[in-house]
């Protein structure tokens, strides 16, 4: 059950770090504000940043992500199948469309990007730009 | 055309549960729709990041508990700089009106939404009551 404990250690650290860096700076001075749908996390893998998105409802097709220099934007429509003639009981989930730019404080590599969507979880790869790549500095 | 709908976000409520969970993980409430037919009733419960594998659903005694466990695995290595949500499992209970077949039951996880589909016993079913 080693991998098990392990996954159930990442799950806890993952909680306390999502606990402590609700109050974080970070993309504070940004023009990205908090409350936009889809809701992110963002997370740091050594150099370079993935941003983990949930959508879940969202067909894979009906994603529409673009990387620009130091930009995101996730755009989509998220629709409910509702059956006819049925009466509704529920009704919690929202639909419509959704168009969200976000600002990562590193130049992105573009061509680089990776995304993967897997069970309503939308996961970005973004990798840093060569340019903007953190350098050793040798003490002299 | 109909105007263009803007989704909110809908922050996650934690499970508020009489009895304690042997394992200390977060579970939360997921957004759900029901809807009744005439012969079933069909829910879609919102379990993003949940595989089929990680689904559990009981009924007993008239009450539906689902549990879906998200895997965590996927997030070993990232150190989190900037959060919106939080990440936890899955849990709600329904008590159900209808007589429910309980061998008819079926379910598929789709895009991280668990679709049930609960058909109704033939003596549930809604007869029309002429009036004379």
């Amino acid at each position: 059950m080693t991998t098990g404990m392990r996954a159930l250690d990442a799950l806890l650290d993952l909680q306390r770090a999502i606990a402590a860096s609700r109050r974080s700076g970070w993309l504070g001075a940004s023009t990205t504000g908090y409350g936009t749908f889809p809701p992110v996390n963002v997370f740091r893998q050594g150099d370079d940043f993935v941003l983990v998105a949930e959508v879940p409802g969202v067909d894979k097709d009906g994603l529409d992500i673009q990387v620009k220099g130091r930009q995101v934007r996730i755009k989509g429509t998220k629709k409910l199948d509702l059956a006819d003639g049925a009466s509704v009981h529920r009704r919690e989930r929202r639909s419509g469309n959704f168009d969200r730019a976000l600002v990562i404080p590193a130049d992105i590599d573009g061509d680089g990007a990776r995304a993967e969507y897997r069970d309503g979880v939308l996961a970005l790869h973004l990798p840093r730009s060569e340019a903007d790549r953190p350098r050793s500095i040798q003490i002299s | 055309m109909a105007p263009q709908k803007e989704i909110e976000v809908q922050q996650k409520k934690e499970v508020a549960s009489a009895e304690e969970a042997t394992r200390s993980a977060r579970y939360y409430v997921p957004g759900t729709d029901i809807h009744e037919s005439d012969d079933a009733l069909d829910i879609a419960m919102e379990v993003p990041g949940v595989a089929r594998d990680g689904v559990e659903v009981t009924l007993e005694k008239d009450v539906l508990k689902v549990v879906a466990q998200v895997d965590f695995s996927n997030y070993e290595g990232l150190e989190p700089i900037y959060t919106e949500y939080e990440v936890g499992h899955f849990q709600r209970s329904f008590s159900l009106s209808s007589k429910i077949d309980q061998g008819g039951i079926s379910a598929r996880v789709e895009n991280g939404v668990l679709h049930l589909h609960l058909p109704k016993t033939r003596e549930a079913s809604p007869r029309r009551i002429s009036v004379h």
